[in-house]
This record gives structure tokens, sequence and C-alpha cells, in this order.
């Protein structure tokens, strides 16, 4: 057996579950488990309680409704994969998933746990990151929503503090018809990414950009947003020196450097990817107007 | 000592009752508490793939699992993909045909992985096949004859085997 000793516990309910939260000393929330038992195994983390929110009524499930998108904490990171509403209405993230570890990981993890891990080059919070949700949060008395500028607060550490757990993930859908990309540098498929980019673009009738997301994974503690190539290219009509201009910005951010890749080679990761994201994103864009008008 | 937990778990359609501690993992029940030794376990933190096992028929690292999560669920080892009577799965024979297996340690894990993708996808081409077993490490690096097997159960169209 390689975990330390705990106490397993199985609320059905998210009152029972914060109310264990907040009476037993130690403990950890399990979801999918898919980095969590990792680390137990590995004895970096040694909770003496563990929480299985598995069980708990409702707070799993896709739903939709007008333009509000949400998503129950424990929803598996499979059933987004398979689920046609996502691949319809928020395109980044069926195209991130696919990305997120392995067919057996994705069949347990889960959204929640991979936003609350917060590994600095996940895919999901990244995705999250490009759609500005807002992190659903219960605690003993009360729910508050987090938007995911807020959520991330340091290396692998969120805004949902020890007596809370997180229930959901809130977007606001873009337009039918927007660009999307999402793109990653790993050794290997399936690898934790290097550097990701996610992009989002809304056009005009004329291919003006009128609205536009760009986030970066895998450079910083949390994903990175690059407000500063959003505005540079709102209301433009992207071409080629364009799209490298604003790529050069991603290129000059303070970037992460350990083991696994250089400061230098993060920077041309950011560069090289945010423009292959800005131009499919464009493309994507305007076969959607030209399939729309025809 | 943490206090043990009774459990019964459903294993290729046995029923096991027994009492474990919460921190076992459901690689080490099977292989330790009811003596199913199929499953493999290799890195043990849900890298290698070699654990993989089906729960409630989804591909899973029982190492990355309790056992008691497993209670009162469905769980299918390597050693329940034969059929009855020993006959191989389709799957299990194209393994055998296409010299799939070396030394065979990451075997258990990749037909549990190729048997669901089979059964969710009966005719899957190469670059899904290459995509699905990147869960899966062989370090005898035989990449080639495993999808070539499962090429093979494709084609004999009852890849989920049974």
């Amino acid at each position: 057996m390689k975990p330390a000793s705990f106490e397993y516990h199985a609320p059905k309910t998210l009152d029972e579950a914060l109310r264990q939260l907040g009476s037993l000393d130690n403990a950890k929330i399990l979801a999918g488990g898919q980095s969590l038992v990792a680390m137990m195994n590995f004895r970096v983390v040694t909770p003496d309680h563990l929480i299985d929110v598995n069980h708990v009524e409702g707070l799993s499930g896709i739903t939709i409704k007008g333009k509000h998108l949400r998503i129950g904490a424990t929803t598996r990171q499979r059933d987004l994969e398979f689920s046609a509403e996502i691949a319809q209405h928020c395109p980044l993230m069926r195209e991130a998933i696919l990305l997120v570890g392995h067919r057996q990981t994705r069949n347990r993890g889960t959204i929640g746990g991979s936003l609350a891990h917060a590994d600095p080059s996940a895919e999901l919070p990244n995705v999250c990151s490009a759609h500005d949700a807002k992190i659903e949060i219960h605690g003993p008395n009360a729910r508050r929503l987090v938007p995911i500028a807020e959520f991330g607060q340091t290396f692998m550490t969120t805004a949902v503090e020890a007596n809370e757990i997180l229930t959901a993930v809130e977007i606001e859908l873009w337009p039918a018809g927007h660009g999307y990309s999402f793109l990653e540098y790993a050794r290997r498929h399936g690898d934790f990414a290097i550097v990701g980019v996610a992009a989002l673009l809304d056009l005009d009738n004329n291919d003006r950009v009128t609205r536009a997301a760009l986030s970066l994974c895998g450079v910083d503690a949390m994903p990175r947003r690059m407000p500063k190539i959003e505005s540079a290219i709102t209301g433009q009509v992207l071409n080629e020196e364009i799209i490298a201009d604003v790529a050069d910005m991603a290129g000059d951010i303070d970037a992460l450097e350990d083991h696994h890749a250089s400061k230098v080679y993060r920077q041309h990761l950011a560069r090289v990817l945010s423009a292959r994201g800005l131009r499919e994103a464009n493309e994507r864009a305007r076969r959607e107007k030209i399939r729309a008008a025809s | 000592m943490t206090v043990k937990q009774a459990i019964s778990v459903t294993v290729n359609g046995k029923q096991y009752r027994r009492e474990v501690e919460p921190r076992l993992t459901l690689a080490d029940f099977l292989r330790h508490e009811i003596n199913l030794t199929g499953t493999h376990v290799g890195c043990e933190h849900g890298v290698c793939g070699a654990c993989t096992i089906l729960l409630n028929g989804l591909s899973t690292r029982s190492c990355l699992t309790f056992a008691v999560q497993a209670n009162g669920q469905q769980v299918t080892t390597i050693e329940g993909l034969a059929a009855p009577d020993g006959t191989l799965s389709p799957l299990q024979q194209a393994m055998a045909d296409n010299h799939g297996l070396q030394c065979g340690f990451c075997t258990p894990g990749m037909l549990i992985t190729l048997t669901e993708l089979l059964r969710d996808d009966p005719n899957p081409d190469e670059a899904k096949i290459r995509e699905t077993i990147t869960g899966n490490l062989c370090r005898c690096t035989g990449y080639s004859g495993i999808v070539a097997a499962a090429r093979q159960a494709a084609r004999h169209g009852r890849g989920a085997g049974g």
C-alpha cells in the first residue's frame, strides 16, 4: 500500500460534505482522483480524511440556457469530450479536452478537480480563462462566484478556502460562428503541455475582429490572458503581418523556467503558438461566415 | 491503523465481499485480496497504464482508484476477457497472432483499453488506435504489433470479445 492511512467519507449531499470538511482535521476533497491519488501514492499529500464527492447529488452535469453554460464540478472530462452540446456551443473546450491526459484519465477526471488542482499547464483552466468563466464555490454559509482572473492565486493555489468546495463552472458562450483554437506543445501526446494557447475571435461581416480572447498556459503559475494583444487586434482585419506583430508581444512575456524548458524556449513557444492559434481561429471564423451566408 | 470498511465489488461477474483499509488501491485489492494477479502494477501514479481495468465499463487506472470507491460497482479485469471455457476474445487472439506481446507486462492494460475502444468504435483507424493507447506504455516498444492486433480485431468485427 502506497498512500498513508486516512478515513474515507462518501457524503450524499453538499451540506453533508461541507459539514465534514468543516469539522474534520486535515481533510481533502476527492473528485476524479487523477492528480490527488497520484500525489497520495507519492505521499506528497497525506490527508487524514478523504471526502469523496462523487456521490453528492446535483454536482454533475452540463446545462445550457440561452448563452449561459453551467458545468457541475464532478462532470467527468469524458462527458465533456462526448457532449454534443459542448462540441456545438463551446468548441474551444471540445478541442482542448482531447489534449487532457488520456482516455483512461478522462474517464475519471473532472472539470472541478482540474480547476481546483490548478496545474500551471492544465488545459481546462486555460479554456476557462479565455472564456472569462466564473467559478462557483460553496462555503459553510454562502455561495460565491469568483471570476477566473481572481481564481488562481499562486502555484497550485486557488481562491477555494479550506472549508469550501468548488461546485461548478459558469461560462457565457460566444455567438454561433465564432473562431476558436486550442494548441499546445508537449513532448508526447497526453503529457503536460510546456505551453498551450487558447484563442477566441469573433468577426463582423467584413472580417473585422469585434472581440478577441487569447490565453496562455504553462508560461506562468496560472493561465495568463494577453489583453494587449486582444486590444491590438480588435477592429482589425487579421493578416499575416498583424499576426506576426502581435505574436511577438506574446514572445516578450516573462515566462517560467524549469527543468522541462527554459524561459527563452517558453517565450518562443508562446510566440509561435499564439500566431498559429490566432491564424486558425481567424480562418475558422471566416469559414463559418461563408458557410452561414451560403 | 485505520478502521476497515466492508465493501462488495463485482469483478468479472462474481461478487466479492471484503473488509479493507480505505487506502488500499483497487489494483492492490484485485491482486492481494481476491488474487486476480493479471492486473499489473507498474508506476503506481497513473502514468504507465499497466493497471488499467474497466470500472462500470470504462477504462480506469486501478492504482488511482481506491477499493472503497468500487463498493457496489462492476469491475472487469484481464481475467474477464476470455470466454468461460478459456477461448480467447478476438482481440486477445489477434494479440497472439500479431506478436503484440513481448515481455507481457503492459498487455493486460493494453487489452483492457483496446477492448473498450473496439466496443465503442468497432472500426477505428490506425491514428485512433495509436491515440487511444498513448495512455499505456510498452517498454519493449512493441507498439506496431499491438496496433496490428487491434486492426485485425477490428476487421474481425467482434473486437469487444466474449
